[in-house]
């Protein structure tokens, strides 16, 4: 798609667990167990999983938002910018908040809690993009009205508090936000889960206009499958902890071959079925104290005995598409 | 119910501490019931005596030791600050829950009450107390009155929490298992409210204690009940400070400082624990 | 002719906003529909945020009362329903299931007691081992045990779990009625078809009607026999699940049919239908 060559963000051998410590218990919550993954530029990648699979946590350590107990157990998260490279838990505070926003900008579930309550929507706008636009106000702000107009949204948006829009607006003005700076990389995490049927489809359709314009990559975290068939242009999908899968979007929808990659996708119910749905016994696993091995065998139809003794890698089985089974990828002798 | 206290110990710099300033306090008011001499009889003792053996922290101008005279002491401020603190928890509690749950006039009738009392100036009204009983006036009846006084911040605070529990859907799965309104209250919004409770107990103990050691030092409650502010008072009559009596002041004040800091200590400590949040986190797996 | 399970007719619920001489806004608007004439059925009412479809529930539950119209059970206004002893009769008859399963239960207090108590006051239950006789009958029906839930503290399940749980007690009382306020929106999509399907063995093994509240067209088109859909407190189309979701008439229900996402990427992602975006 373009000249670049390097991913905008290659995350390796990624570690990240809850360690908390109260009261003489000690829990570890391994939230992210070695994860590998790389985004190309101009590609909307997708985090695919169900509740404690990890991706939220994915993706707070991609955007740097860790605080205790979460913490980096290991790996790396670097990020190349048109040429601008930066490794995240290696650089200085500094360099961290010059990328943050210009390169590197987040669209968040609930948007409220990005845009400040108490302040008129262009002072967010301020607040977030005045450091990287250096310009006099009048003309920062002449910037911004165009960008809205582009993405068409009314300029008086700006004048109003938060709390006076409507949820599915409140969510295209923090794309807006998340866009004004052109950044290379955006990461948007369940911004549409919150959102009526209706009001979800706009905001799709801008996330993916906004995104052909900008040429920007974007990290789009969510479990539901039909927003990333719709919007991705490759997929992977997490479970407890780990990727299982991951291909372009096309692949897994027509192939899955992770098993639970395929039951997922089988189980996903659309108007005009009515045969009933296979369903899939047992409950992803706790992060604090996973299965051994591969961390599916307990509800696997196929699992094997090697299954809960080693941990399956995720290796490629064909263009693109890799998958973390040893029923597909079976277990070397040795 | 051990293991949660020996953790907290372990632990908790803050319930330790806390833990070892309320025990001294507490043993202090313990041995009352070891002391030779009877806290009402004066000049038992060479009085205005310093700190040396057997007198170990001196003697008063009444000629009464210190000593053994501040384990009475601390023991009936104790005692007064946790009765006041039981019967004022007890009246914001109910007051706070059923006015927080019931909602619409019984809600509005309660905090119209409530909001008298939170208006109600406390020193006149204890002043004047103090004036209209006189010799009748007993340590019963004046926790009863403070206790009286002292329901209605907290009752707010529960209430407020009352209310958004009301609206949580456990709530309403409690109705549908066929609870009652006092079931409801009792066993599943209590629960909630007892950490704030157990914190505003803290609170409330200190308030007590310190409006009685300030009323006694006045010399507007029965001053010849020996408690922390009666000790002052008397060592103002006998204008100890000035005289150099100061063991008389000096160590009555160190001990009710010693359980306000460890009260406190404890307040906070117990909170973080007590909270279901905190609670939640640490696991019961 | 046999009285519906459940009738509701012009129903309205008023709230008062904006002071003295605000107007007000009404959640529900002359809404009015049948459950369960001749026997048990499967209703979904969908709706968007703002529908008034979590008000519905609560009217329909007795939680809040109608500002206008009527509805009635069995027959019986419950408007008329007074005193601890007529509530708990209705309650015997129609349960809850809630949407938000971590939030239905106390997250300080063990299941099992709920279960217990709707077996002592409900089913009959006089002492702890027929209590604990109705507990396991529920769970095994719902596919738990008793020995899975004994105990337990809500956190330590995952939310399909808690939701069967729920469900489990709902049917401790034997109800005619269940009334299901987005049962399976925060449940893992793994594990929400067996809930669906837990419905429709209800209906047919159990003979209980469900309202099933839901945003999610895809769901209701599997389990539901009739489906009612509203919008801004009206219902703007109701019929047979099947026709209705098939071929939608009014101008709404083809706006939100068209703008459900089907879980297929397209042949040419790019390519979509033309939504009009003016709706919030």
């Amino acid at each position: 798609m373009t000249a670049h060559a390097l991913p905008v963000v290659q995350v390796t051998n990624l570690r990240a667990y809850y360690s908390t410590h109260q009261f003489g218990v000690q829990r570890e919550v391994r939230a992210v167990d070695d994860v590998s993954l790389q985004v190309m530029h101009d590609e909307i990648y997708g985090l695919a999983g169900e509740s404690s699979c990890g991706k939220s946590t994915l993706i707070k350590t991609i955007a740097g938002a860790i605080r205790p107990p979460l913490t980096v157990q290991g790996g790396s998260v670097e990020f190349d910018f048109g040429g601008r490279r930066l490794d995240l838990y290696k650089a200085s505070p500094d360099d961290i908040a010059a990328i943050r926003w210009r390169h590197l900008s987040y669209v968040m579930q609930g948007s409220m809690g990005v845009l400040n309550p108490v302040r008129r929507v262009h002072q967010s706008f301020v607040d977030f993009a005045s450091r990287h636009i250096a310009k006099p106000k009048a003309q920062f702000l002449d910037i911004v009205h165009t960008h809205l107009e582009r993405l068409h949204l009314k300029p008086d948006v700006l004048r109003a508090y938060p709390h006076e829009l409507s949820g599915g607006m409140r969510q295209r003005v923090a794309i807006a936000l998340a866009t004004v700076c052109r950044p290379e990389l955006i990461i948007a995490d369940e911004p549409t889960t919150a959102l009526d049927v209706i009001v979800q489809r706009g905001v799709l359709d801008m996330i993916r206009d906004v995104q052909r314009e900008l040429k920007t990559s974007l990290i789009f975290v969510t479990h539901d499958m039909a927003v990333h068939a719709h919007l991705c242009h490759r997929l992977g999908v997490m479970y407890a902890g780990r990727l299982i899968e991951e291909a372009r979007t096309v692949d897994i929808f027509r192939e899955p071959h992770h098993p639970y990659t395929s039951h997922l996708i089988a189980s996903l119910p659309r108007i005009g079925q009515t045969a009933a749905l296979q369903a899939l016994a047992g409950a992803p696993p706790s992060l604090a104290d996973p299965p051994s091995g591969c961390r599916f065998h307990p509800r696997c139809p196929q699992a094997m005995a090697v299954c809960s003794q080693r941990v399956p890698p995720l290796l490629t089985v064909a263009a693109g598409h890799r998958v973390a089974c040893f029923a597909v990828t079976p277990p070397d002798a040795a | 119910m051990w293991t949660v206290l020996r953790d907290l110990l372990r632990h908790n710099r803050e319930f330790a501490a806390g833990v070892c300033l309320l025990g001294i306090v507490g043993l202090v008011a313990a041995l009352s019931a070891l002391s030779p001499y009877s806290p009402l009889d004066s000049f038992v003792v060479p009085p205005d005596m310093p700190p040396a053996w057997p007198h170990v922290l001196g003697t008063t101008s009444r000629g009464q030791d210190v000593f053994w005279l501040l384990t009475y002491a601390i023991r009936n401020t104790l005692l007064f600050g946790f009765v006041v603190a039981l019967i004022s928890r007890l009246l914001s509690l109910l007051i706070g829950l059923v006015s927080g749950y019931a909602g619409g006039l019984v809600d509005r009738a309660l905090m119209s009450l409530n909001d008298t009392f939170i208006v109600i100036p406390l020193f006149p009204i204890l002043v004047l107390f103090y004036f209209v009983m006189r010799d009748r006036m007993s340590w019963a009846s004046l926790a009863l009155v403070m206790a009286c006084l002292g329901w209605a911040y907290d009752a707010r605070l529960i209430r407020s929490v009352a209310m958004s529990l009301r609206t949580r859907e456990f709530t309403e799965t409690g109705i549908f298992s066929g609870m009652s309104m006092r079931q409801i209250l009792t066993q599943e919004h209590l629960p909630f409210v007892l950490p704030i409770v157990f914190s505003t107990t803290m609170n409330n103990i200190n308030w007590s204690i310190g409006l009685e050691v300030t009323l006694s030092v006045l010399g507007f409650t029965d001053i010849n009940t020996p408690t922390i502010g009666s000790m002052i008072y008397w060592a103002n009559q006998h204008t100890a400070m000035v005289a150099g009596i100061w063991w008389w002041v000096a160590f009555p004040v160190a001990l009710v400082v010693m359980t306000f800091v460890g009260l406190f200590l404890l307040a906070i400590s117990m909170n973080e624990f007590i909270d279901p949040r905190s609670r939640l986190g640490r696991g019961m797996q | 002719m046999t009285v519906p399970l459940l009738q509701v007719q012009n129903v309205v619920r008023h709230y008062a906003m904006g002071g003295l001489f605000g107007r007000g806004h009404r959640a529900v608007d002359d809404v009015t529909f049948e459950v369960g004439s001749g026997r048990p059925e499967i209703l979904a009412i969908i709706g968007e945020s703002g529908s008034g479809k979590t008000t519905m529930a609560r009217l329909i539950l007795g939680t809040v009362a109608p500002s206008a119209g009527s509805i009635r059970f069995k027959g019986v206004d419950t408007a008329t329903l007074r005193g601890r002893r007529a509530r708990l009769d209705f309650m015997r008859q129609v349960q809850p299931i809630f949407q938000n399963p971590f939030e239905a239960f106390n997250p300080l207090k063990r299941l099992d007691r709920y279960l217990f108590m709707t077996a002592r006051h409900f089913a009959g239950a006089t002492d702890a081992a027929a209590e604990q006789a109705h507990a396991e009958r529920a769970l095994r029906q719902v596919g738990l045990s008793l020995a899975e839930a004994r105990g337990r503290f809500p956190h330590e399940l995952s939310g399909g779990q808690l939701q069967r749980v729920a469900i489990a007690r709902a049917l401790i009382a034997s109800p005619s009625l269940l009334v299901a306020d987005e049962p399976v929106s925060m449940v893992d999509a793994s594990l929400r078809t067996s809930i669906v399907s837990l419905f429709r063995t209800l209906r047919d093994e159990l003979g209980v009607s469900i309202i099933y509240i839901t945003h999610d067209l895809a769901t209701a088109y599997t389990i539901s026999d009739r489906v009612v859909i509203m919008r801004r407190g009206q219902v703007v189309e109701a019929g047979d699940a099947r026709s209705v979701l098939d071929h939608p008439q009014h101008p709404y229900s083809i706006e939100l049919k068209s703008a459900v996402l089907a879980p297929e990427v397209a042949c040419d992602p790019v390519a979509r239908p033309q939504i009009s975006t003016h709706t919030e």
